[in-house]
């Protein structure tokens, strides 16, 4: 697959505050790619640059390898459905998805074919005449996406074009849309800070903060091989522990030395381990690799939530067998489970469950949703 | 409760404006003697040619005022915030002066040994043209022409111009195909916030016109003035009437919503 946009050292900087930091990135011809970041990371910026609605400061934008930095938005081929949509309150469903072809003075005929073509595919047939502001949330969004897929753009992007929408039509509108997707085979860029959503949509998922980007992979590379702590925490839960290299294959954490399957770090250089909860099992304490104390257990529905207390270092679990609290279990991990990061900046600030909250975590999710 | 809370408003509308519509309508249908009497609405039609020139004179003003309204008011929506507070500032400044008095030193300006001939050197006779009574009425009206069209342009979701480009509009084509259309309820409400008090003004003609002709605003108060109260009551019963059917017209025009402001 052909390289379709590339970024080369963008950056941008709003009042002074640097939003995108040298931003290197190539986006491959009809992949699904998701920009996944915390609120305020740079994501939204990246995409509205790519979309021609901010300009970079430094650095280039190509387009089929040619710059395209200053081509004004009108004039590229690259679509972009809004957060909240911004459907023609003037006009009605057929005239909204028309837009775009009238613009280019396409003949009528043609208009009616297409639109007629594009109402069935985001299966709004005979809503042609219904106003928008009529029209649910769900609904809204279908109308987006085909007004901006009639004109055939090469890249279609999304800004959390499904934040608005409750989380059974959520489900729904992911399905669908990488369905369509797949079935017309463009380039999707997406933005979000679900990453559930990322995971499960995308082809590649870009990993960003700090408007700089921590990791490019496919969603198993992202999940399974974090390259850093903030990567680790961002994507699902894991337990992020202080440990040293002893040399390959060996990492000493927690008090204790452990196989895994990492090597070609320095000998007894200090690194993050990271291990996911759901690769944790709970045995009992002789048996253990380590032991703690149980502090907290939730029940999850697929599984219990199990925060243990060892030497001081909070533990998530995430086990189907339950375990009372103040128990003392021991508990066991595989090899492949552990693995192992450079120390970077985020280390320390992420992978313990002491200060643990479901409240917490929902917040700082909600209110993502404006930024520019 | 409420019904108590309303009883001042209601007695207040009942006395100021109910009431004396009802005047007015006795008034037209009765003759000097009190008895009734389709004599005044006949007697309408000796002012047709006032009336035109009163139509003609305020469409043109009506027109003059959308043509500098809506760029500036277009300009003002999309300047910084700080910006518009001063444009908005700017442009009340004026309304803060009274209506009589500013139009009093715009005859002092333009008149024809005044302000801008002595200063100019010049003899030009503006005072008592048709133009100066409608540079009265653009000079007068001009802000309820910008303020409604800046709130409605200011209010249109900023990602409306954005979606405009990104499906292919130029800067052209987005005021056009998106912006004018979305624009359209205030464009309404400044044209009717123009249009009638320009087509009913009586004392803009009268300094400005230099009693040269006569709108019909000015025929109503001289009814009035010389006590033939029953014809200016029919008058101002049939400018009621065709303003109220313009305004229900532009209301439709304008999907109903927000638009007409009726004065």
């Amino acid at each position: 697959m052909a390289k379709l946009i590339e970024l080369k050292g963008i950056s941008k900087s709003f009042d002074g505050e640097k939003v995108l930091n040298s931003i290197n990135l190539y986006i491959r011809d009809g992949e699904f790619v998701t920009l996944l970041g915390p609120s305020g990371c740079g994501k939204t910026t990246m995409l509205r640059i790519i979309g021609g609605f901010e300009v970079a400061d430094e650095g280039q934008l190509c387009f089929d390898g040619v710059e395209i930095s200053d081509v004004p938005a009108y004039k590229r081929q690259v679509n972009t459905v809004f957060q909240k949509y911004a459907l023609f309150p003037h006009l009605n469903v057929y005239e909204n998805i028309a837009f775009p072809l009238r613009i280019k003075k396409v003949a009528e005929e043609q208009i009616k074919t297409k639109v007629t073509e594009m109402l069935k595919m985001v299966a709004l047939s005979g809503f042609e005449n219904k106003s928008v502001s009529t029209l649910s949330g769900g609904q809204q969004q279908r109308v987006a996406i085909a007004r901006a897929l009639i004109s055939h753009p090469k890249v279609l992007l999304l800004d959390e074009p499904l934040g608005a929408l409750d989380l059974k039509l959520r489900k729904d509108m992911q399905n669908e849309l990488k369905t369509i997707q797949q079935a017309i085979g463009i380039t999707f860029v997406y933005v979000t800070h679900d990453q559930e959503e990322a995971l499960s949509m995308s082809d590649t998922v870009v990993v960003i903060s700090d408007g700089e980007i921590q990791q490019i992979g496919t969603p198993t590379d992202i999940y399974n091989e974090p390259t850093n702590a903030f990567v680790a925490d961002f994507i699902g839960e894991s337990n992020i522990i202080d440990g040293v290299m002893l040399e390959d294959r060996r990492v000493r954490m927690a008090g204790h030395t452990f196989d895994c399957v990492d090597g070609g770090f320095d000998k007894n250089e200090l690194v993050d381990v990271v291990v996911r909860p759901e690769d944790i099992d709970v045995v009992s304490p002789e048996k253990g690799m380590l032991t703690g104390i149980v502090t907290a257990v939730t029940f999850k529905g697929v599984h219990y939530e199990i925060i243990v207390d060892i030497k001081g270092f909070k533990w998530m679990i995430q086990s189907t067998d339950y375990v009372a609290p103040e128990e003392n279990i021991g508990i066991y991990i595989e090899p492949d489970a552990i693995h192992v990061m450079k120390k970077s900046k985020y280390s320390g600030m992420f992978g313990d469950y002491s200060t643990f909250s479901d409240e917490i975590e929902q917040l700082s999710d909600v209110d993502s949703a404006e930024e520019f | 409760m409420n019904s108590i809370a309303a009883a001042p408003h209601v007695f207040w509308a009942i006395l100021f404006i109910v009431l004396p519509l009802f005047i007015v309508v006795y008034y037209a249908f009765v003759d000097s003697s009190g008895n009734f009497s389709f004599e005044n609405i006949t007697a309408l039609k000796d002012y047709a040619p006032i009336f035109g020139l009163s139509v003609e004179l305020s469409v043109i003003a009506t027109a003059v005022c959308l043509i500098i309204g809506y760029p500036l008011a277009y300009i003002m929506a999309r300047a910084k915030p700080k910006n518009q507070k001063l444009f908005v500032m700017l442009l009340m400044l004026p309304m803060w002066t009274n209506l009589l008095i500013r139009t009093y030193s715009i005859m002092a300006i333009l008149d024809d040994g005044g302000f801008l001939n002595t200063l100019l050197n010049t003899s030009f006779h503006i005072v008592g043209t048709k133009g100066a009574v409608i540079f009265g009425m653009v000079y007068d009206f001009l802000p309820y022409m910008v303020l409604p069209i800046y709130t409605c342009i200011s209010k249109i979701d900023k990602h409306m111009w954005e979606a405009a480009q990104d499906l292919g509009c130029n800067t052209v084509t987005t005021l056009t195909k998106v912006i004018l259309p979305l624009s359209m309820s205030g464009i309404i409400s400044g044209v009717t916030m123009v249009l009638v008090p320009s087509i009913s003004t009586f004392y803009i003609s009268q300094k400005l016109g230099g009693g040269t002709f006569e709108l019909i605003g000015d025929t109503i108060e001289r009814q009035f003035v010389t006590g033939a109260l029953n014809v200016g009551a029919a008058i101002s019963l049939v400018m009621m009437i065709l303003i109220l059917i313009s305004l229900t017209v532009m209301n439709r025009f304008g999907n109903g919503d927000e638009g007409g402001i009726i004065v």
